[in-house]
């Protein structure tokens, strides 16, 4: 009986292990924190659109953006790739959950600067919150010639505003979904029946399909009536490439312009026509200053 | 006759068994891992590290969350978690094993004891025995424990991308340090 005794308890010592490990495991789910989401897009682009992502405080991302011309223009023109305009800029983290950005497209010649302030972050755990919440707010200037010298130009009639609530939920480690309902403002419009305002409503999301490569979609809506020359809804496909300390971004869209006033208000290609225009981005993320551990 | 031996029977029965008031514990444990190769170094400290200590047979649990290490680079800490431990289908690293022989008064204030601990590791969901050795001192009612050992990034089917494999280190540099109390529950 008393050999029975010892050899129940003293012979398994992986069982009283795994109590330890259980017990272990009872403590620490006692503390249970709050745990946000991170990476619900792999950079700060869906594909020209924001994402909710904002680069970490003291990083630096650098983005080198082409578009290319028209598909459909053909073989002489290299199906577009004659015709590249390029958008070269900077967004840093000043704080946790602000970014500041500045670019330029030669596109028009447009010099573009922005804010982008991450105002709720998706958790779960102690504090349940469904989604990310960030505000975007932007201006741009066109540099290109006056098209009338001879008549009184202003400069503040160059300027373009933008302004957008990014929503987006991370469903799973492979789909995140976000709406942007944007608002742009044009000081200088063409004709009275152009609309100085612009609303739309933008729809977009991803899904990983490896762990480094990643499938991404946009679309805007733009309220109908606010342009007198028709223009069409933004709509961009593409693949998220991330290596080492690079992400590419391979699209096709049917915009020319890369930023928000161009191609949520100006979009001129028209699918069923074939006007599509291939693109890629290349993000690289710079440390200037290292997070404390 | 029956009785005689029921009372040391049981008195025996529940002395060996997990009912001890001799367990210490600490949820402040830091464990951190330092990758060195030609083209960078990767480092990263968790600070949250539970464990607790069974003194009376040298059994030890070790549990830490792998989104609690930090790294100097923001974009290293996601790289981490999103592509190669994949935090969230594995969460946890955990160690459960046995310090050989350990002896509680055989510990001193100032004169680390070297002990071997033997168990099993588990990381990215796969579990692997592992072997090294703990140098454990005593600091009033704190039992404080050190042990450096080498992790084998490809043991625990961590996969590494062509592109980035003069980057990380085939064997990683692991230090763990436990400042033990005594557990009140």
């Amino acid at each position: 009986m008393l050999l029975l005794g010892f050899s129940l308890n003293l012979s398994n010592p992986t069982f009283a292990q795994d109590d330890l490990l259980k017990m272990l495991e009872g403590e620490v789910v006692r503390e249970k924190e709050v745990e946000f989401v991170s990476a619900t897009f792999k950079t700060t682009r869906i594909i020209h659109g924001q994402s909710v992502e904002v680069i970490a405080p003291g990083n630096l991302n650098f983005l080198i953006q082409h578009r290319f011309g028209k598909i459909n223009d053909g073989f002489q023109e290299f199906f577009g790739l004659d015709q590249a305009t390029i958008r070269l800029g900077f967004e840093y983290g000043i704080v946790k959950n602000l970014n500041i950005g500045i670019g330029r497209s030669s596109f028009q010649k447009t010099y573009d600067g922005y804010l982008k302030y991450k105002m709720l972050q998706q958790s779960s755990g102690k504090q349940n919150f469904p989604m990310s919440v960030v505000l975007y707010t932007g201006m741009a200037m066109q540099g290109t010639k006056w098209v009338e010298p001879d008549r009184v130009n202003y400069t503040s009639s160059r300027m373009l505003y933008s302004f957008q609530v990014l929503l987006a939920r991370k469903f799973s480690n492979a789909l995140s979904i976000q709406l942007m309902p944007s608002m742009i403002h044009r000081n200088l419009v063409e004709t009275v029946e152009d609309q100085n305002d612009v609303f739309a409503i933008g729809a977009g999301g991803r899904l990983k399909i490896s762990n480094r490569i990643s499938f991404n979609a946009e679309y805007y809506y733009q309220l109908p009536g606010s342009n007198a020359d028709k223009t069409y809804n933004s709509v961009a496909i593409g693949f998220d490439i991330e290596t080492g300390g690079h992400i590419f971004q391979l699209h096709v869209t049917n915009s020319k312009g890369m930023i928000e006033p161009y191609f949520i208000s100006q979009t001129a290609g028209d699918i069923s026509n074939g006007d599509l225009y291939f693109g890629f981005n290349i993000n690289r993320v710079f440390t200037l200053r290292k997070q404390k551990q | 006759m029956k009785n005689k031996l029921l009372i040391p029977f049981l008195l025996i029965f529940f002395w060996s068994s997990a009912f001890s008031q001799d367990k210490y514990f600490t949820r402040t444990g830091t464990i951190s891992f330092f990758s060195e190769s030609p083209m960078e170094n990767i480092e990263a400290i968790n600070h949250q590290v539970s464990s607790i200590l069974d003194t009376q047979n040298g059994e030890i649990a070790v549990s830490a969350q792998m989104k609690g290490f930090e790294f100097e680079k923001a974009l290293m800490q996601e790289h981490f978690n999103e592509n190669y431990i994949e935090s969230d289908k594995f969460p946890t690293a955990t160690f459960k094993g046995t310090v050989i022989q350990f002896d509680i008064t055989s510990l001193k204030e100032n004169e680390p004891q070297e002990f071997d601990v033997e168990g099993e590791l588990t990381i990215h969901g796969v579990t692997r025995p592992i072997k090294s050795k703990v140098r454990i001192v005593t600091e009033g009612n704190l039992i404080k424990g050190t042990s450096v050992f080498n992790i084998a990034v490809k043991d625990y089917d961590i996969k590494i991308p062509k592109a980035v494999i003069n980057n990380i280190a085939e064997e990683v540099k692991t230090t763990i340090k436990l400042n033990l109390e005594p557990f009140q529950r």
